[in-house]
C-alpha cells in the first residue's frame, strides 16, 4: 500500500464514524493536498469538514486549538515541517501549555501532520528535519511514520488521542509502496523492531531508516554479522525499553538521523542508552547524521550533506572494525 | 436601563476593584508572586462586556481578574490561584495570567499578546459547525491589534462567517509604549471595518459598554457574522506590578480618573434613582466580607503536592 494511501485510509475511516473530526490546512480540500494525502476527502465530506485555509500557519494551528475547545477533533496538515515555525508560538506556547496552565481543565485532541526531510534540491528552507524541536517540548506527543503500517495505525492512534500529537511524515515516502498487513495490538509508543539481529542495534526513523536498512545488507555481508534495526515510532513519550533490551544483547549502538548532528535527537537516544546500558556496551555509540550546515541546492552538495546508504554502510563498517567486529 | 442591572454593575465592579486592590496588597506582602496585571480603572469595560454578552464562550488576555469575577467565578478560587494554591481555579499552575474554567466557558487567561484571538475564531467555527448558536467573545488589548494574530483572525472570521465578537480594550498603552507611536491608526476599530461592522465606544461608561455588547451579541447570533467593538478605557496602575508607570504624566492620570467608571455609574444611577445609598453601603459591606473570606480561603488552602508537577500535562497518562 502506498504510504500516502495508508495515511488517507486512516483519516477517512475515522472521519466516516466520527463527524467531529475535521481536516484543515493549505490546499487540503478542493486541490486535494499538495502530497495528495487528502485527495477525494473534500468531495466526500464537504468544505465544512475539509477546510481550505489561507497560507497562515499560525492561524491554522490557532484555529484548530479553538475548534478542539469547541468539541471538534481537528487534524491539521502543515504543508511541510519548515512552515511549522510560523505556528511555533501556537504549538509551543499554546497547544503544549494550555492543559497544564488550566490545571487539567482542558483537553486538546489535535493532530498536526507534516512531512519533513531532505527531498531533492528543494534548498535550505524546504529540507529540514525537526525531531529535536518538537520532541523536547513537554506537553506534546511526537510520533513518526516510516512506512504504511505506522502511517495507518500510527495516524489513527494520533487522531484518537485526546492529547496534542505532532505526526511527522517524510517528503520522499508518499509515493513509496510498502508491505501492509493487519496488526491487532499496534501501539506506536512502544517503538518497533523492523529487523532482528545479534551484533549491532541500529535505531532510526522516517526515510533514513530505509537507507539504513539498505546499508545494513552491505554491513552484514562485509562484517559477517547481523544487525537489529529498531524503528523509532514515538519520540515523545520516549519509551526505549526495546532499545535497551536490544543493546544489552548486541552490545553496540548506532543511531541514524537526517537532522544536523549538533543537538540532534540522536543525542537524546545515546544519552539514555548510556544512562541505562553503559556497562553492557562494547563500543562507543556511533551516530550518523546530516552535516551541521544548511541544506544546499546543488545535488552533489545536497547528497554530501546527508547520510546515504553507501555512507552509512562505510561508517558502520569502519567503526565496527575499529571496535572488534 | 433598569434597577437590577445597575445593581449588578455596581456589585461586580466594586467586587472587581476591591479584589484587585487587595491583590496588590497581598503582592506587596509576598503572598502573590510572578506577574500581576491590574485592571483598576477598566472595570466598566470588563463588567459591561461580560454582563452584556451573557452566555457563550469567552477568551481573554492576561489582565483577566475582573472578567473572571464578572463571569461569576468565585473570588475564593481566583485569590487562591493568585496565591498558587491547589484550590485555585487552575490548581495553582496558572497564576494571575491564566484563569481557566470550562464550566464558566472561560478560556484563559493567555499571556502571549494576541495569540488567543485565533482560538476564538476556531471555537466560533466549531459552534457554527455543531449548530450551537450562543456566540463567542474575545477580549484583547490595543497592543495586539498590531500583530499578525489579529489580522489573520479578522480575515478568517470574515471568511468563515462565524458568530464572534471582537472586543478591543484600548487603554492606549502596550506596556509602556503609547499606541499612536506604533500603530498607523489611532482609532483601532478602523482596522476592522472593512471586514465587519466595527464601532468605537466609551469604555468608562458601563451602561454604554453593556448596551453595545448586548446589541453586538444579538447581531452575531442572528446574522451568524463577526462584529467588532473598540472600547476606550484606561488603567490607573502600571502595566504590571513590576513597572513604575512613569511613562504617563500625572495630569493624564488625573484626567482619566475623573472619568472613573465606578464614580460614573454611581452618579448616573443616583440621578436616575436606580441605586440607593443604602444599597451601595450594603454591597460595600458584602464585598468587604467576600474579599476577606477569599484571602482567608487562599491563606488556609494547601500548596499543591510535589507530585502535581507531573500531573495535567496529558489527558492520557
Amino acid at each position: 500500500m502506498l504510504y500516502r494511501d495508508a495515511l488517507k485510509k486512516a483519516i477517512d475511516e475515522l472521519m466516516e464514524i466520527d463527524d467531529t473530526i475535521v481536516i484543515l490546512g493549505e490546499d487540503v480540500g478542493f486541490y486535494g493536498g499538495n502530497y495528495r494525502v487528502t485527495d477525494g476527502l473534500f468531495s466526500k465530506y464537504g468544505e465544512k469538514r475539509v477546510i481550505d485555509t489561507p497560507i497562515a500557519e499560525n492561524s491554522i494551528v490557532g484555529n484548530a486549538i479553538g475548534m478542539a475547545f469547541g468539541g471538534l477533533r481537528p487534524v491539521v496538515e502543515i504543508m511541510t515541517v519548515n512552515f511549522s515555525l510560523l505556528a511555533y508560538d501556537q504549538i509551543v506556547n499554546q497547544l503544549a501549555k494550555i492543559r497544564y496552565m488550566s490545571g487539567g481543565d482542558i483537553c486538546i485532541p489535535l493532530t498536526i501532520r507534516m512531512p519533513q526531510g531532505v527531498a531533492k534540491q528543494l534548498a535550505a528552507q524546504h529540507s529540514q528535519s525537526f525531531e529535536r524541536i518538537f520532541a523536547s517540548i513537554p506537553g506534546l506527543k511526537v510520533f513518526t511514520a516510516s512506512d504504511s503500517i505506522t502511517a495507518y495505525y500510527g495516524l489513527k492512534q494520533a487522531i484518537l488521542s485526546d492529547d496534542p500529537v505532532i505526526f511527522l511524515e517524510h517528503l520522499l515516502l508518499y509515493s513509496q509502496d510498502f508491505l501492509f498487513y493487519e496488526i491487532n495490538d499496534f501501539d506506536i509508543t512502544k517503538q518497533r523492531i523492523v529487523k532482528s539481529g545479534e551484533n549491532i542495534t541500529l535505531v532510526s526513523c522516517l526515510k533514513i531508516l530505509h537507507d539504513s536498512l539498505e546499508a545494513v545488507k552491505e554491513v552484514e555481508k562485509k562484517l559477517g554479522i547481523t544487525v537489529e534495526v529498531i524503528e523509532l515510532t514515538s519520540l515523545s513519550p520516549l519509551n526505549l525499553d526495546l532499545v535497551y533490551e536490544s543493546v544489552k544483547k548486541t552490545k553496540r549502538l548506532v543511531v541514524v538521523s537526517e537532522e544536523p548532528k549538533t543537538g540532534s535527537f540522536t543525542s537524546e537516544i545515546i544519552t539514555k542508552v548510556m544512562e541505562n546500558c553503559f556497562y553492557y556496551l562494547d563500543a562507543p555509540p556511533l551516530r550518523i547524521t546530516a552535516e551541521d550546515t544548511p541544506t544546499p541546492y546543488n545535488r552533489k552538495l545536497e547528497l554530501f550533506s546527508i547520510p546515504t546508504p553507501d555512507k552509512i554502510a562505510t561508517k558502520i563498517i569502519n567503526w565496527g572494525r575499529e571496535h572488534g567486529l | 436601563m433598569n434597577k437590577s442591572l445597575a445593581e449588578k454593575f455596581y456589585y461586580y465592579m466594586k467586587l472587581g476593584r476591591e479584589f484587585e486592590l487587595r491583590a496588590k496588597e497581598e503582592y506587596m506582602k509576598g503572598n502573590i508572586g510572578g506577574f500581576l496585571h491590574l485592571a483598576i480603572g477598566e472595570e466598566g469595560t470588563h463588567v459591561g462586556a461580560i454582563l452584556g454578552f451573557g452566555n457563550g464562550e469567552f477568551f481573554v488576555h492576561y489582565r483577566d481578574h475582573v472578567y473572571a469575577i464578572a463571569r461569576g467565578i468565585s473570588p475564593k478560587l481566583l485569590m487562591a490561584e493568585l496565591f498558587g494554591k491547589i484550590t485555585g481555579v487552575s490548581k495553582g499552575k496558572g497564576g494571575s495570567m491564566h484563569f481557566y474554567s470550562s464550566k464558566f466557558n472561560f478560556y484563559g487567561g493567555n499571556a502571549i499578546v494576541g495569540a488567543h484571538i485565533p482560538h476564538a475564531v476556531g471555537l466560533a467555527y466549531a459552534k457554527k459547525y455543531l449548530g450551537k448558536s450562543d456566540g463567542v467573545m474575545v477580549a484583547f488589548g490595543d497592543g495586539s491589534t498590531n500583530s499578525g494574530n489579529f489580522y489573520e483572525s479578522l480575515n478568517l472570521a470574515a471568511v468563515y462567517q462565524v458568530p464572534l465578537l471582537f472586543f478591543c480594550e484600548n487603554n492606549y498603552y502596550a506596556i509602556g509604549t503609547r499606541i499612536d507611536r506604533v500603530s498607523a491608526f489611532k482609532d483601532l476599530y478602523k482596522k476592522a471595518k472593512d471586514y465587519m461592522i466595527a464601532i468605537q465606544i466609551d469604555g468608562m461608561d458601563v451602561f454604554e459598554v453593556y448596551r453595545a455588547v448586548s446589541l453586538a451579541k444579538e447581531y452575531i447570533q442572528e446574522e451568524g457574522k463577526p462584529y467588532f467593538i473598540e472600547a476606550l478605557t484606561y488603567r490607573y496602575e502600571s502595566h504590571s506590578m513590576s513597572d513604575s508607570g512613569d511613562y504617563r504624566s500625572p495630569r493624564e492620570l488625573k484626567i482619566a480618573k475623573e472619568k472613573d467608571p465606578i464614580d460614573n455609574l454611581l452618579k448616573k444611577a443616583f440621578k436616575e434613582s436606580l441605586l440607593t445609598k443604602e444599597f451601595v453601603e450594603e454591597i460595600d459591606r458584602k464585598v468587604e466580607i467576600e474579599i476577606e473570606e477569599a484571602v482567608e480561603f487562599a491563606l488556609n488552602s494547601k500548596e499543591p503536592d510535589l507530585e502535581e508537577l507531573y500531573k495535567d500535562i496529558f489527558c492520557e497518562d
